[in-house]
């Protein structure tokens, strides 16, 4: 399964009306080309942080559904976030990690992912929940169920290494991407948006 | 003193001033560092008389006075986060759902911080108050505090990022100016707290 496919299987999964936070890279990218909405926040910097995006969101919006689209590689750069999960008892937070054991926005470089299988890390942790899964058919069947149950829980899924063609870069200005998500997170009017694009360039 | 020159940020020195004049007036109720209690308690009081109501951060001995507090606290709803970028992770997802937080940090953390500062809050116009403790200040400290004790003035200002020492005199003042700076740019600003002010 590749990732932009296992990550659009997932998007199309997510309970109405949740919130979103994705991390850095293709993950973000793949989400944003599949399934944009303003209640999808891109971090398209600051790897490592949006499970700590997601959980102070998770904290302060309790009655919402926060599902945290995340990466082998963001998840092992600040591990130390799975712990404040855990220890915060949210359980309305959601942590979906797509797996290849790679780098993927840099050439596919390799993490230590395959040595260290971060599901468990996160059942040892604290997670109430945490599941690896391969392929359509468990994906799916893990979906079913994934979000009915209390967080904080993990899913995590395996995918293949490389990019699919076609997977745009968020081009919403990062003030205009806090800008529309606050007004759907935290009902707040949206501020004007800034008429610049973000900036694109072709380095990650 | 004005505002203007207590706030070290180079790019923002004309609109602090600009600040710190409108603030000279008629506003001294507001302005005054009420609260009763300790000092700490008084300033987590003041920070609350702002709107601050998310905390967030890693301990520091120089402000450990407020870290008990925070503890001991459940209103507070504090979070000990494990490091300080993931304190400014946590800190933008609870702005991001409609708060307006605070991270405690000591100032090696603001080289834990680096890039969060720089690529989520600076870019999104995610703001947050950071209350930074002065380790290393005047060269008298222990060694590993002693390279960022010397350099973190111009640290905050390469960042860019207003800052203020905390002075209990005029705290109150302070608070309101870095306050509505923060909301104004919604970037980051920063108050500086040195030995035996949180204690």
């Amino acid at each position: 399964m590749t990732r932009a496919d296992a990550v659009a299987r997932v998007a199309r999964a997510l309970p109405a009306g949740c919130l979103t936070v994705a991390c850095n890279g293709m993950i973000g990218r793949e989400l944003y080309t599949s399934a944009d909405a303003a209640s999808r926040f891109y971090m398209i910097g600051s790897m490592g942080l949006a499970s700590s995006i997601g959980l102070g969101l998770a904290l302060v919006r309790p009655a919402e559904t926060v599902v945290v689209f995340d990466g082998d590689g963001n998840v092992l750069m600040n591990l130390g976030t799975l712990g404040s999960v855990a220890a915060a008892h949210v359980a309305n937070f959601y942590h979906v990690v797509f797996d290849n054991a790679a780098h993927g926005s840099t050439g596919d470089q390799r993490t230590i992912s395959d040595c260290v299988p971060i599901e468990e890390v996160a059942r040892a942790a604290g997670y109430r929940t945490a599941a690896r899964v391969r392929g359509e058919t468990e994906l799916d069947a893990a979906l079913a169920a994934c979000f009915s149950v209390a967080g904080p829980a993990m899913l995590l899924v395996e995918v293949e290494r490389g990019n699919v063609p076609g997977i745009k870069r968020v081009e919403i200005a990062p003030t205009e991407i806090t800008a529309r998500f606050r007004a759907v997170a935290a009902r707040v009017s949206p501020e004007p948006a800034s008429p610049r694009k973000h900036e694109i360039t072709k380095h990650d | 003193m004005d505002a203007g020159s207590r706030i070290g940020q180079v790019g923002l020195v004309g609109r602090v001033g600009q600040v710190g004049q409108e603030g000279q007036e008629g506003q001294e109720g507001s302005r005054r560092f009420v609260g009763a209690g300790s000092m700490p308690q008084r300033f987590l009081d003041l920070l609350e008389q702002h709107g601050y109501n998310f905390f967030t951060g890693v301990p520091c001995s120089l402000f450990a006075g407020v870290t008990r507090i925070l503890d001991a606290e459940p209103r507070y709803g504090y979070i000990s986060a494990v490091r300080e970028d993931s304190a400014i992770g946590l800190a933008a997802g609870a702005y991001l759902g409609g708060r307006q937080p605070v991270v405690f940090m000591q100032n090696s953390g603001l080289g834990v911080s680096v890039n969060a500062l720089a690529s989520l809050n600076q870019i999104y116009g995610i703001p947050v108050l950071l209350v930074v403790s002065w380790r290393g200040e005047g060269g008298r400290d222990a060694p590993e505090h002693l390279v960022m004790g010397a350099v973190m003035e111009d640290f905050l200002r390469l960042l860019g990022i207003p800052y203020v020492p905390l002075v209990p005199g005029t705290l109150g003042r302070d608070v309101e100016d870095l306050t509505r700076i923060m909301r104004e740019t919604r970037q980051p600003v920063a108050l500086i707290v040195s030995k035996g002010m949180l204690e």
